[in-house]
């Protein structure tokens, strides 16, 4: 049984935009990072990587390291317990023990350029660094796999041989492709023989990083009663706590994590690569403290990226409807299998009502780094392939683009691709909102000399995600409330939380005083990802907040000497017989009722509610190099409620630039040896606030009717449009299609000069 | 009963069908009754007395979080895909 809700209006606290409570502690750099952690008798660990991209290992001498002075420990995966063949739940991903631990550490293959071999934990940064450099390893150098063509042609060299793939059921031995999968509904190929116009394009795009300001950092000690504690940067410390435990063999009730505040994630830091490695050195070390922090270089080379590809995407209309649509997703997972194409799959045809439907996708491994999840992912890349191919079928059509969307748009009862039914969602009235949008009816207005314009528009989805989360709430004895929550804050959720429940106490969210406790201190907690957060936790505030009235109303009975079901409770204020007390005042009266007053709650949610976006770009071509200058930029957003417009705002904001590096400028610039040549941020080009206009919010509010307050999540489905939205804007302007992302400066003149 | 929307991968068990009427009160029933009706399917939806991991069941509308003990309603959809990411399989990945 689900629970539906029918959202109320006249909130008090939601809708509101107060200071965050973590601000000030973060603008004066009191804030605690995981580069912060201090711990006596700290030493420094560091790793030795792989130069090659592709190799086996033939041997590894660590003697000269262990040698040195000042060094405590020296580690290889041969100091990792057998991890097991079996995959674990890590938040909105799932995790192979096994493949995993090889990713953090090399077995017998290196997968990718800066892989793991080998780490060291010395009593400073620069004994760990030279002690590492002084492992001598030695490799037989194997062809590298780049794209995925080259993994799937006949000849590839086998990058993970004992991989067993599964193609659509059957198991196939020696392949980089660890699964071929399809979802498929109604007569597609009749469909498309009786259609007025099939469109079928290719499309590819690179591989790129998440781009989080803070690198990643682990501080682990293994305390001689066999008790490991462990700060991290990361999007969910449960998630640290099961992969760590995993990966070392050991219970999960024998690791504490403890939260500290993370420098940026986008999906990329739900996966471990450090905490194992802090652990078995501090173990190794006699129980001291390590601490590891990644330069930027390997945070690039070895950290997951998001999947690079090919999507083969065909599209049939008639009398303006769409009639059928088949796609092959052909997704990178990197050096191990578990790329984002089981998301893409369910999100390719997510905004079209369409009749038939076939979706099949490839997770193909290659020669770079596990790719992780970033921001929607799956959905950027599938976006960018159906929504090019609308694009010029509207203009084959010669039809307004919106109108075309709206007269095909999915809405509840739409099959989505993988066949689950929609409930209520709001794609058609984001759609109408942008046609009605000041941006849509405006000219885009004539270029300067030597430039050209042009305006494009593309939707997309994102299906965000539940699951588990838990909220604690003690109320004190000045009637401020101290709130416990088990989710990192990104982008302001320990307010979004804490509003939730203000809404339900009647207390000003100032007088909150949210945490994040360690994993030993507060339940379960799924990670934060797939925009879960602010609906899932929040939830979890909401009941806790009920729970603790439903307390009070007993205490308040003691007190009044009446019955509970006598007493009213509405915008804090108690009621009953005529009496009335806040509930602030009554948290100073409550010690002969049995003290302090708290309550807690758990949830275990289904789905957050489906997202839509609607985007539009007008952006100007420098004809003569092929610069790209977004000059004026709208975003469509179905956010359900917002509970913190400012944030919500903030994301889609936030989510648009992220998306616009991806289709003009980001990319992973591999060499014909596998290596990655723009590993820094001098050459790896995201866009910056001085790239930008200011983007342009809507936000529509279609209530989610599994939230009491109607959130659904806001973070991910705003990276989508920009792919498409941005290319069919250089479309309108230089005359000429583009497939291939990103659409930069020396793509636009190659294709001008016919190259 | 319930209409089950068979994965791609296990319509081979029932003739190609994309899907399927199984009549069912909870969704380890129904699994059972699939096995049933359709041998060799079972094995791709459980492990250990429990959905596969990367498994979801959508249950109606919405995924469901109550497992193998949820209820299911007279007519109502069921459909099992992937979790996020790509490396969860529905085949037996234990033995690869």
């Amino acid at each position: 049984m689900v629970a539906t809700y029918e959202p109320k209006t006249d909130y008090k606290v939601i809708g509101t935009n107060p200071i965050r409570h973590d601000g000030l502690d973060k603008v004066t750099g009191r804030a605690i990072y995981g580069g912060d952690v201090k711990a006596p008798g700290l030493i420094w660990g560091d790793v030795l990587r792989s130069p090659h991209a592709h190799a086996r290992i033939k041997s590894i001498d660590t003697s000269a390291a262990e040698a040195m002075d000042g060094v405590f420990a020296v580690l290889t995966h041969a100091d990792f317990p057998a991890a097991e063949e079996r995959e674990i739940s890590a938040g909105e991903d799932t995790v192979n023990l096994k493949r995993d631990q090889a990713n953090v550490m090399a077995d017998d293959k290196v997968h990718y350029k800066g892989h793991v071999v080998a780490a060291v934990a010395a009593v400073d940064r620069n004994t760990a660094q030279q002690a590492a450099n002084a492992i001598k390893v030695k490799y037989e150098v194997l062809k590298p796999v780049s794209s995925v063509d080259a993994a799937m042609s006949k000849d590839a060299p086998i990058i993970l041989e004992s991989l067993v793939g599964d193609h659509l059921g059957e198991r196939v031995p020696n392949t980089n492709v660890a699964r071929i999968f399809r979802h498929e509904f109604g007569d597609v190929d009749a469909a498309f023989a009786a259609s007025d116009l099939v469109i079928e394009r290719t499309v590819t795009m690179s591989m790129i990083h998440q781009g989080y300001i803070e690198p990643h950092n682990a501080t682990a000690i293994w305390a001689q009663d066999g008790n490991l504690t462990v700060w991290s940067s990361t999007q969910g410390s449960f998630g640290v706590r099961s992969q760590t435990a995993g990966m070392l063999g050991i219970p999960e009730s024998r690791v504490k994590v403890n939260y500290v505040e993370i420098g940026g994630g986008f999906g990329g830091k739900t996966k471990v690569y450090f905490a194992p490695i802090a652990a078995l050195l501090s173990k190794k070390s006699g129980g001291r403290p390590v601490k590891l922090v990644m330069d930027r270089t390997s945070v690039f080379e070895a950290t997951g990226p998001a999947p690079g590809g090919k999507v083969r995407m065909k599209i049939g209309v008639t009398n303006g409807k769409l009639t059928a649509a088949d796609t092959d997703l052909m997704l990178e997972s990197g050096g191990y299998p578990g790329s984002a194409v089981g998301a893409a799959a369910i999100c390719v045809f997510a905004c079209y009502n369409l009749p038939s439907s076939r979706i099949t996708g490839y997770d193909i491994l290659v020669n770079k780094p596990k790719s992780a999840a970033y921001r929607a992912p799956g959905s950027p890349q599938a976006s960018f392939a159906v929504e090019t191919v609308i694009d010029e079928i509207c203009d084959e059509l010669g039809v307004d683009k919106i109108q075309f969307r709206l007269d095909n748009a999915a809405h509840e009862g739409t099959r989505r691709g993988d066949g689950v039914k929609f409930s209520r969602v709001g794609l058609e009235e984001c759609l109408i909102a942008a046609k009605e949008s000041d941006h849509w009816k405006s000219p885009l207005g004539k270029a300067p000399a030597g430039k050209a314009r042009g305006r494009g528009i593309a939707s997309a989805y994102w299906m965000n995600g539940g699951g588990k989360s838990t909220c604690d709430l003690m109320l004190q004895d000045d009637g401020t409330v101290m709130l416990n929550e088990g989710s990192a804050d990104i982008g302001g959720t320990r307010t979004s939380i804490a509003m939730q429940a203000a809404e339900v106490l009647g207390i000003p969210v100032e007088d909150f005083h949210p945490s994040i406790p360690d994993t030993d201190s507060i339940g379960f907690t799924g990670v934060t990802g797939g925009s879960r957060t602010t609906y899932t936790t929040g939830l979890a505030a909401y009941n806790a907040a009920h729970k603790l009235v439903d307390e009070l109303k007993e205490r308040l009975a003691d007190l009044w000497e009446t019955e509970v079901d006598k007493i009213q409770f509405a915008d804090g204020v108690f009621t009953a017989n005529g009496d009335s007390i806040g509930i602030q005042e009554l948290a100073g009266k409550l010690d002969p009722t049995g003290g302090p007053a708290t309550a807690t709650a758990s949830v275990n949610l289904a789905q957050a509610g489906n997202a839509y976006g609607v985007q539009i770009c007008d952006l100007e071509v420098d004809l003569a190099t092929g610069k790209t200058d977004v000059i004026r930029y709208t975003a469509v957003q179905d956010v359900g409620k917002a509970v913190h417009p400012q944030y919500a705002e903030g994301q889609i904001q936030g989510g648009v630039v992220q998306g616009l590096g991806w289709a003009l400028n980001e990319e992973y610039f591999i060499t014909e040896d596998g290596a990655m040549a723009n590993k820094s941020f001098l050459d790896y080009r995201m866009p910056t606030s001085l790239d930008m206009p200011m983007i342009d919010t809507i936000m529509v509010e279609v209530p989610n009717p599994l939230h009491p307050y109607g959130v659904r999540g806001v973070g991910e489905v705003p990276i989508c449009p920009p792919l498409s939205a941005a290319t069919q804007a250089i479309k309108q302007a230089t005359g000429r299609s583009y497939y291939e992302l990103p659409v930069k400066p020396g793509r636009i003149l190659e294709a001008a000069n016919g190259i | 009963m319930a209409t089950v929307f068979l994965p791609f991968a296990l319509r081979k068990y029932a003739d190609g069908a994309e899907r399927v009427v199984v009549p069912a009160s909870t969704l380890g029933e129904l699994i059972e009754n699939l096995e049933a009706a359709y041998p060799g399917t079972k094995r791709h939806l459980i492990q250990d007395d429990a959905l596969k991991p990367g498994l979801a069941a959508i249950v109606g509308l919405v995924a469901t979080r109550r497992g193998l003990l949820q209820k299911l309603d007279d007519d109502v959809e069921v459909h099992f895909i992937t979790a996020i990411s790509g490396g969860a399989s529905l085949t037996d990945r234990s033995r690869h």
